[in-house]
């Protein structure tokens, strides 16, 4: 039987299959059974309750979809008194995801939820810093590492960088993550879209703009897990459109320490635990002992392509 | 074959008090057309989706059908559940990829259909009569009703409103159930509101409106808003939303509530999709 146990920084993970933040509650324990996952990644919160963003909030498109939530949050409070003893009935480790719109609130949002039950904390980087008109941390190397430098100060617990795609080159923001003292990043938010009916001409979102999620963004997301774990020394959790065992497989090859699934979970409430039973009848069968074998394992050093020097 | 029954661990599956909700995979019974509008989809269930009660949902992973090329799941209420038989039901109209994929479903093929999901109808024990309200689809949501309220011996009174007869739903679930049945169709004129609230005050002085229960039909649920606020009956709405997850998770089901004066986000996968017609807002 293969061993699918990963670590992730400090942390020791039964397997490297977790759910995305914003896709996964304890209400999903009404159909399997989270015990079984490699960690438990909450809803983003805020400080402060925020009432999110108009509806629709969702739209399909092609082998994916578009939401903009806007991180609904019934604030700190809440999220101890409540949502932590909900997760905590469960035994994988408990990953905080936080978010906030100013470095100030970032910081005391970090120390403040740095409690026993807590047991890393993804910072979600990707929402807008209203202090820099709007531009999400993360899209930007210098707000980067100065906003991780900040966290890693406030809190003693293991943070994940949770970077946004929608940048010109992820494996600058990747380096700037890890100069801050990220523990792990996160590879990555959804890609920013647009959809429009083209029936009544309106956005199909109530914000106009979203994030798409789902196979669609799956090529582009490895490439970019591939290009962060090459830049950097920190483990790199894949996450974009993993549906299968070999998707995860994928990421995993491209240079993944551990995967989280998403919006395949809203098609397959049953996804994330089909996918860790099929990983391990992959790797049983193709002899792979240790899942963590295959990390970073892609065979892209022996290319053997023709070379062109020009066409005659 | 039959497991042993003295097997210390039967498969989780199976065990509806652990996991109450399934990605249920039944098998299509029956898929025809009722009308030029409607369809009526008979699926062999397994066990927990036989648990459907009155108002609860299932979230529809419909395949793709030619340029009907649904992502997400579809929220669809339950028209009827026939656990002698092993069957859930739905009637639905088809509107958009989603429904047009179901219209290609043909007997023999598999559906994977998980739920129960969401809050159903309640009927209070003090309850004797109730007066059920739903116009277009809406009234597919709400036959359960007939059938929940005859086991309890609530009497009913159904308005069922349409653009024509041969649109009306459910006349025959609520009749066989032992409702009383009132039509009303734009086509004669009888489903305008003055009509509708006109037989509704008659229902309320012959002391036969314990309660209200309205699906499909904003202005009807404004209107039945209204009358309760004044006469201190309560009622229940079934109200729809676009879902992703259908389980709570995800956020894109939300609509507006007024409670104690505050507006309020709810989802309308978790905490419904059946609400206090008090709190309900014009949507």
């Amino acid at each position: 039987m293969v061993d699918l146990s990963v670590r992730v920084g400090a942390l020791e993970l039964q397997n490297p299959v977790m759910p995305a933040s914003g896709t996964f509650a304890p209400e999903l324990a009404q159909v399997v059974d989270l015990d079984r996952l490699g960690a438990l990644v909450t809803k983003s919160f805020t400080r402060d309750f925020r009432a999110g963003n108009p509806t629709p909030r969702v739209a399909e498109t092609d082998s994916g979809m578009l939401n903009s939530i806007g991180i609904p949050s019934k604030g700190l409070d809440h999220f101890l008194n409540e949502t932590v003893p909900a997760y905590r009935r469960f035994r994988p480790p408990l990953v905080a995801s936080i978010s906030a719109n100013t470095a100030e609130d970032f910081v005391a949002l970090a120390r403040e939820v740095s409690v026993r039950a807590v047991d890393a904390i993804e910072v979600n980087i990707s929402c807008p810093n209203i202090e820099a008109d709007g531009k999400a941390f993360a899209m930007h190397a210098d707000m980067t590492e100065r906003i991780m430098t900040r966290l890693r100060a406030a809190t003693p617990k293991p943070l994940w960088a949770k970077l946004t795609p929608n940048v010109g080159d992820i494996a600058e923001i990747a380096r700037a993550a890890e100069a801050g003292g990220a523990d792990a990043l996160v590879v990555a938010n959804t890609l920013l879209a647009m959809t429009i009916d083209t029936d009544s001409f309106r956005p199909t979102l109530g914000s106009i703009m979203g994030g798409l999620s789902g196979p669609a963004i799956r090529p582009v997301i490895v490439r970019m897990v591939y290009q962060c774990a090459r830049a950097v020394g920190i483990p790199v959790i894949g996450c974009g459109g993993i549906s299968t065992a070999r998707d995860a497989v994928e990421y995993l090859l491209a240079g993944a320490t551990a995967v989280q699934v998403g919006t395949a979970t809203f098609l397959h409430p049953t996804a994330m635990t089909a996918i860790i039973d099929e990983l391990a009848r992959w790797c049983d069968a193709r002899g792979v002992a240790r899942v963590a074998d295959l990390v970073g394992a892609v065979r892209d050093d022996d290319l053997s392509a023709d070379r062109y020097e020009a066409v005659r | 074959m039959l497991a042993p029954i003295t097997d210390p661990r039967p498969p989780e599956r199976v065990r509806p008090d652990r996991f109450p909700v399934a990605e249920n995979l039944c098998t299509v019974v029956t898929n025809g057309l009722v009308n030029d509008r409607y369809r009526h989809l008979v699926l062999a269930a397994p066990v927990p989706a036989l648990d459907v009660r009155a108002g609860q949902f299932f979230h529809l992973l419909c395949p793709a059908a030619g340029s009907a090329q649904p992502f997400l799941r579809r929220p669809m209420s339950v028209y009827r559940v026939d656990r002698a038989n092993g069957c859930i039901e739905f009637l639905y109209k088809v509107i958009g990829a989603g429904t047009q994929a179901m219209a290609a479903l043909r007997p023999g093929d598999s559906f994977n259909a998980l739920g129960p999901l969401g809050v159903g109808f309640t009927l209070d024990p003090a309850w004797r009569n109730i007066v059920v309200i739903g116009r277009g689809v809406g009234l597919a949501t709400l036959a359960p009703l007939a059938e929940l309220a005859a086991e309890n011996g609530v009497g009913v009174t159904a308005i069922l409103s349409a653009a024509s007869p041969e649109y009306l739903m459910s006349v025959d679930l609520f009749a066989q159930a032992g409702g009383e049945v009132i039509t009303v169709t734009d086509s004669d004129g009888s489903s305008a509101p003055d009509n509708v609230e006109a037989i509704v005050e008659r229902l309320i002085a012959a002391r036969r409106a314990d309660a209200f229960f309205t699906c499909g039909s904003n202005r009807l649920m404004l209107l039945l808003k209204r009358i309760a606020a004044a006469r201190g009956i309560p009622g229940q709405v079934a109200l729809e939303q676009q879902m992703a997850c259908g389980l709570g998770m995800c956020f894109c089901c939300v609509r507006a509530f007024e409670v104690d004066s505050e507006v309020v986000a709810r989802r309308v996968c978790n905490e419904g999709p059946v609400f206090d017609l008090r709190e309900a807002l014009s949507w």
